[in-house]
């Protein structure tokens, strides 16, 4: 997966480098211009066992700046955002690896390096017995509940 | 005994005639007798399902885990160009701008209708509400939730956009959507149940082909459906899948 780019960059930005949990990592750029999510949308996404994006819905292409093309093939921690702490993210894969959802509110990063808030929930694609990918649909969430993430995630660090 | 055909309870009334006319079509297609049974509600419905008196459904979208993964029915076709998509109205004078202006103990007007009611739910999740703190009065059809907001016995309705959009011009001048849903992907869908399963491809093909026939075009006309796009069976496991997500609610 590419750096991102300070062409691509509105404002001023903060530089990061995020480690994945595969061992990769990725120099980000973020600002601090919040896009509010849109009244009456969902975000989809799915993606192969190993979360690789294989499809995305006009919201998402919309909210995440990416072209549907950039974001096929890539992992789904393109929108990894580094206010977010990777024990989300574990707790996320240890969920769904059993075949359960994971409900959760994440800060995500956009390609322009600024973020939007949303309440995700991961499903499980199981077809005869075997995951065969995952689901991911994102909602509008409420302001409090962002609130209270804003506070309480960087001590999850 | 012929087979039963239904049709999910929220469609529209003028089409009662268009399901009886497809109907027709529909035992011609198939080459054998179909009974076409409507049901005044949701439950009734979904008591005859489950005593497996369903072999062919019109389906909402709520109803399609529980068709597909627990009664063995498979997808045929859904209809083209058109997704369900919810409309929550308030009054036209309502000081009610957004979802964030409302607050607990507010009072909802809605039907049966569990995907449309479903996804209201979801636009007003911004605002932190709920069943738990709201109250809902439940009715009949869609002019009779219009009406409730109307006349203020409630605060807010939920409505299939469709059945918005069909209410008469002087009803719907007295409303004002507050949020539309935009979701495009949740749709009803025909399945076939397990007595017919041998008959699904055909049947898919000959609804696939049904707006090229001048016959069969009259009878898309009289549904209200432009067409019929076929359905495979990965698309409906993405819809179960996707609606499955929608029913938690957050604490």
């Amino acid at each position: 997966m590419h750096d991102m780019n300070p062409d691509d960059i509105v404002g001023d930005y903060r530089e990061h480098t995020l480690t994945f949990q595969d061992g990769s990592s990725r120099h980000v750029l973020v600002t601090d211009i919040e896009s509010p999510y849109p009244d009456g949308r969902l975000i989809v996404s799915r993606t192969d066992p190993a979360g690789i994006i294989t499809q995305v819905n006009h919201s998402f292409v919309e909210m995440a700046i990416y072209s549907e093309d950039e974001l096929l093939g890539q992992p789904h921690h393109i929108l990894r955002h580094p206010d977010m702490p990777p024990a989300a993210f574990k707790d996320l894969w240890d969920t769904v690896q059993k075949g359960e959802k994971w409900h959760g509110y994440v800060k995500n990063l956009r390609k322009d390096g600024g973020f939007y808030w949303v309440l995700a929930t991961v499903i499980p694609n199981v077809r005869n017995g075997k995951i065969t990918g995952y689901t991911s649909v994102r909602r509008k969430p409420a302001r409090r509940k962002i609130e209270e993430c804003i506070k309480t995630y960087p001590t999850l660090f | 005994m012929p087979f039963q055909l239904t049709v999910s309870p929220d469609f529209t009334p003028d089409h009662i005639s268009g399901w009886y006319i497809f109907n027709t079509w529909l035992q011609k297609a198939l080459d054998e007798g179909v009974h076409l049974e409507l049901y005044n509600n949701f439950n009734d419905q979904r008591s005859a399902i489950q005593s497996d008196q369903v072999d062919l459904i019109y389906a909402n979208p709520y109803d399609a885990a529980m068709l597909v993964r627990e009664k063995g029915f498979l997808p045929v076709a859904r209809p083209g160009g058109v997704a369900d998509e919810a409309i929550i109205a308030v009054r036209d004078d309502s000081p009610t701008q957004a979802v964030e202006d409302l607050s607990s103990g507010i009072r909802i007007a809605a039907t049966d209708d569990p995907d449309v009611n479903l996804m209201c739910a979801i636009m007003l999740e911004p605002a932190e509400l709920n069943a738990e703190n709201t109250q809902r009065d439940e009715k009949e059809s869609y002019p009779l939730v219009a009406k409730a907001v109307i006349q203020g016995q409630v605060d807010l309705g939920f409505f299939l956009a469709e059945a918005f959009n069909s209410l008469s011009g002087v009803t719907r001048k007295q409303l004002r959507p507050l949020v539309t849903s935009q979701i495009h992907i949740i749709h009803h869908a025909l399945l076939i149940g397990p007595k017919l399963a041998d008959k699904q491809q055909r049947l898919s093909e000959l609804l696939a082909g049904m707006s090229e026939d001048p016959k069969g075009s009259g009878v898309l006309q009289s549904l209200g459906f432009d067409s019929w796009v076929k359905v495979e069976e990965e698309e409906m496991e993405f819809m179960i899948d996707l609606m499955d997500t929608l029913t938690y609610q957050p604490a």
